[in-house]
């Protein structure tokens, strides 16, 4: 069976096109392309993906206004009953402000907007976004936002640690984030949020100007764990 | 009616932006200016009745993300 990925774009996502790219490369099928003014998403999908940009531009904050839109209430409902959803930098934005994730993204401490590729420690590589990886490894992902800084409460970071819910962290300092986090679980797993963009890093390594290949290996990893599963 | 409601960032979380403008505000010369944080000031102008419960709605689930913000909701006539 084919693997379903549904990609949503929002009025100013810009990342949109790279994610379904990524996708097709990766499991050789055609993502789906949703609108956020759709109320429904397809059936039987295997995956959700919001890709980054400056949806609404970032209009009151960013991820907010994208987080009441139609398409939204039904990738909550889709979560809710365990399809998985990936958030990447504007995607992983719309995921805290629609609650699927816990935190917030603020402006980077640095108030300028980071562009660059960096190096990414993998905390969990049981979930099925980090399948694909060794826990403890370092991997270079691309970033590209003005928006990254991680906050939540202590109780809130403590229990994200406790409970393996940290997926990346910045092994350097990159936007100010809470204890350096990059990407971050849902409960269950089910949900990734993470400012990084894996879809810019599926090329191969010999090709350093694109991006790399770190990113690849999350989506055969996923790939991976939805064919065993 | 009109309501004004004022966002802040909560106590103890980072502003960047008013720090930003603490540093211009520093540029330009002025002395003793000890800490500056932004806010957000929405304005709305509602249904006559509209009850305070569903203004602090509005808050809570659009115009302040209270992770992050605090709200007041003031009433202007």
């Amino acid at each position: 069976m084919a693997f379903r990925a549904a990609v949503i774009t929002f009025p100013g996502s810009n990342c949109d096109r790279d994610m379904a790219s990524a996708l097709e490369a990766v499991s050789g099928v055609p993502a789906i392309r949703v609108w956020h003014a759709d109320a429904e998403l397809p059936e039987r999908l295997d995956l959700i993906a919001l890709p980054g940009g400056f949806s609404y531009g970032d209009y009151l904050r960013s991820g907010a206004m994208a987080a009441t839109s139609p398409i939204m209430r039904a990738v909550v409902a889709a979560s809710h009953r365990g399809v998985p959803v990936l958030g990447v930098c504007n995607g992983f934005q719309v995921l805290t402000e629609a609650r699927l994730l816990p935190g917030a993204l603020l402006r980077n401490a640095g108030q300028r907007f980071v562009c660059r590729t960096v190096p990414l420690t993998v905390e969990n590589a049981a979930s099925p976004f980090t399948a694909g990886y060794t826990a403890g490894e370092t991997i270079r992902i691309p970033v590209a936002h003005h928006d990254g800084n991680y906050f939540a409460d202590a109780e809130t970071l403590d229990r994200l640690e406790g409970e393996g819910r940290v997926a990346f962290r910045y092994a350097d300092s990159c936007n100010g984030s809470a204890r350096d986090i990059a990407g971050v679980l849902s409960e269950n797993g089910r949900v990734l949020g993470m400012m990084p963009h894996p879809e810019r890093a599926i090329e191969p390594a010999s090709v350093p100007a694109l991006g790399g290949a770190d990113g690849r290996r999350l989506f055969e990893g996923l790939l991976a764990s939805f064919a065993s599963a | 009616m009109q309501v004004r409601v004022l966002v802040r960032l909560k106590p103890g979380v980072l502003d960047p932006q008013g720090r930003a403008v603490h540093h211009a505000l520093e540029g330009l010369g002025f002395t003793g200016v000890e800490d500056v944080r932004v806010g957000r000031l929405i304005e709305l102008d509602l249904a006559d009745g509209t009850d305070e419960a569903t203004i602090r709605q509005m808050c809570e689930k659009l115009l302040a993300n209270t992770v992050i913000e605090n709200f007041q909701i003031e009433s202007i006539g």
